[in-house]
């Protein structure tokens, strides 16, 4: 068995929208081990981008541990998360949240400028390489504005694997694509994780789901269902099957 | 991240909005701009003061009848009016004394050879030259025989001399005042414009005894005595000694009928107006600034605002707020510094064109400069501060999902 990467004992999470408690996350525990392609599922309110942010420690659970790679996440404060965040996260935003007016290198070369070791040299040569594993190094020097739907969602990938971390998180990432483009972006999360990425994603289509190894479920903010998936579906393949689509987003 | 990576970050923004950035700096052009003409303008004025007084001789102290106290006073028949008693009393009786010259001034028409040229011309005692610390550039001046003998000789101004006599040289030349015959004896060392713009090579000074029986007719005959003394020490004793001699000589008057100004007195008067003059540039300077200020605040709120979703990528990505309050306030302070910058070109444009008005030596210094440059950076961290703290304290999570 390969070693736990993150667990989360008694995990929760309460918003206060003025007198009202919402409570987005009731006691999730998880474990995740390195290697696994993990898709969270569950209807729209049921607690996922509540999961995702506390896992990608952009924020603080209310109560409940979260330990990452051996560190216990919930006693750190802001400087220890931001770090941490820089580190050994990969985030993956629905929207992209790239920087616009900034090309696509940039862009990825983002989180390196708020790494204090990395060179400049360094940086340029990092982010190219990130580029060029999700497939659109001949964009570097495009801006947001100039790409499609599914290049920016490669070049925010990218963004999220220039660091090297530990783990890439993304939320519903392929919310905002049609079926052609998300089985792409399916393609190099499925390529990632075969080069030993731990990949946890959100997604609320099934199909989508099925490119994974293992289903969480939730429900009300409760951890309702987890899941192996016996045989997952390969997005090359698929891609394969598919009728040719307009050149620009088979490059 | 480095400051240098932060600085590019900033400027890049900046560029993005040229138009606002320049508006915003405006306030700040302003304000160093009047800061570095104030500076620049108010050296240059002391120097001048400075030279003016120095050039008016050594330890001098004038001595005048307050004139609008003796017309009042001329009714009653004693008067305050200086007389050549009071000078004497003056040289013989005050100690500290150096030397004493009475001035009688009056107008004249020149003539030498069918040029004209009117002037005013000074009746002093040979000892005036030493007062006034004036040297002779051509010939030489007239001596105490010549004022006891009533000589007609004189010495004239380089002005004058110009005027009447060209290329020509004036030194024995004879030329006729109001139509009296005078030996011209020397011509005076160029002095130039005096701090009230009046050109001071533009005289004739003859003997007073000559100046008084020849040109005053019996008519006018206000007098001003000049004296000089031992040592600057002194002045000021010296100055009230006269004051006191001069209420015992002319009985029932009272000190305000009399000034006995020193060159100290002329220079602390001159300084005043240059004073008032920083002063006024000063609050122009300041109030400049504090908008300039507040201008950069408001557009660095504005623009934080409007960065919202950028703010959150970053942080997300691993951006601490250590970096987003040091990105909006290095922001903030390019602003400031670019416009500092901005002013001091512009300052020291506005001090060339004064210089070249009023003919000073008007010069920007590197310290007004270093003080212009470290001025707008402060204003840039105080007024950058509050947006800039605000953006780092943002909810990261709220930012992120800011529209
Ligand atoms: N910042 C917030 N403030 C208040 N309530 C929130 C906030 N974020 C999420 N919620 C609430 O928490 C619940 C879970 O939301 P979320 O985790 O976004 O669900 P999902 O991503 O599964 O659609 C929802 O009821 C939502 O309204
Ligand atoms: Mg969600």
């Amino acid at each position: 068995m390969p070693e736990v990467l993150l667990k989360t004992i008694g995990l929760a999470k309460t918003y206060q929208m003025g007198e009202v408690q919402v409570q987005a996350l009731r006691c999730v525990d998880l474990e995740v081990r390195s290697g696994e392609f993990i898709a969270i599922m569950g209807a729209s309110g049921s607690g996922k981008t509540t999961l995702m942010n506390l896992l990608g420690c952009l924020d603080h659970s209310s109560t409940g541990e979260y330990i990452l790679d051996g560190i216990p996440v919930h006693k750190m404060n802001d400087n220890e998360l931001t770090a941490i965040r820089n580190q050994k996260i990969g985030y993956v935003f629905q929207s992209f949240y790239l920087l616009p007016r900034t090309t696509a290198l940039e862009n990825v070369e983002l989180p390196l400028l708020y790494c204090h070791k990395c060179r400049l040299r360094e940086r340029h040569e990092k982010a190219t390489k990130a580029l060029e594993i999700v497939g659109i190094q001949d964009r570097a020097h495009h801006h947001p504005n100039q790409l499609s739907g599914g290049q920016q969602q490669r070049v925010a990938i990218a963004r999220a694997i220039v660091n090297d971390p530990v783990f890439i998180l993304a939320d519903e990432p392929t919310g905002n694509l049609d079926t052609r483009t998300s089985i792409e972006v399916m393609n190099v999360f499925q390529q990632l994780h075969a080069q030993g990425k731990t990949v946890v994603l959100v997604t609320h289509e099934m199909d989508i789901a099925m490119y994974a190894q293992r289903h969480l479920t939730f429900r009300d903010g409760r951890l309702i269902s987890d899941k192996i998936n016996p045989n997952p579906k390969s997005a090359k393949a698929d891609l394969l099957k598919l009728p040719k689509a307009d050149a620009e987003e088979t490059t | 991240m480095s400051i240098l990576g932060i600085l590019r970050i900033a400027l890049k923004s900046l560029a993005r909005n040229k138009t606002r950035t320049f508006l915003t700096m405006l306030g700040i052009i302003i304000g160093v701009a009047a800061v570095i003409a104030m500076l620049a303008i108010g050296q240059g004025a002391k120097k001048i003061v400075e030279d003016q007084v120095n050039s008016m001789g050594t330890n001098v102290i004038q001595v005048f009848s307050n004139f609008s106290q003796s017309t009042v006073r001329a009714g009653a028949g004693g008067g305050n009016l200086l007389n050549m008693g009071d000078m004497e009393a003056i040289r013989d009786q005050v100690n500290g004394v150096l030397y004493v010259s009475p001035i009688y001034n009056t107008f004249g028409q020149l003539k030498y050879e069918g040029k004209n040229w009117r002037t005013g011309v000074m009746g002093v005692d040979a000892d005036f030259f030493l007062i006034r610390d004036m040297k002779i550039a051509k010939g030489e001046s007239f001596h105490s025989s010549d004022v006891d003998n009533g000589a007609k000789v004189c010495v004239i101004g380089k002005t004058v001399a110009d005027n009447l006599f060209g290329d020509i040289d004036p030194v024995d030349k004879i030329i006729r005042i109001r139509n009296i015959p005078f030996t011209v004896k020397g011509v005076l060392e160029a002095k130039g414009q005096s701090v009230m713009g009046g050109d001071q090579d533009d005289t004739v000074i003859a003997p007073y005894s000559t100046v008084y029986t020849r040109l005053l007719g019996h008519r006018w005959r206000m007098m001003t005595i000049i004296v000089s003394a031992v040592s600057r020490e002194q002045i000021h004793l010296v100055q009230q000694d006269i004051l006191e001699l001069l209420q015992v000589r002319h009985r029932g008057t009272t000190s305000e009928e009399f000034m006995v100004r020193s060159q100290t007195d002329l220079a602390e008067s001159a300084n005043e107006v240059s004073n008032t003059m920083t002063i006024l540039l000063a609050s122009i300077a300041g109030i400049s600034l504090l908008v300039g200020g507040i201008g950069i605040m408001n557009i660095m709120l504005v623009s934080v605002t409007e960065r919202i979703k950028e703010i959150g990528i970053r942080r997300a990505v691993g951006a601490g707020k250590q970096d987003v309050l040091l990105q909006f306030i290095i922001e903030a302070v390019s602003i400031s510094i670019m416009g500092g910058i901005l002013g001091i070109f512009l300052g020291t444009g506005a001090a060339k064109v004064v210089s070249n008005a009023m003919k000073w030596n008007v010069a920007v210094t590197a310290w007004s400069v270093i003080l212009s440059v470290g001025f707008s950076m402060a204003i840039g961290i105080f007024f950058g501060w509050y947006p800039a703290k605000k953006a780092a304290n943002l909810n990261l999570i709220d930012a992120l999902r800011y529209e």
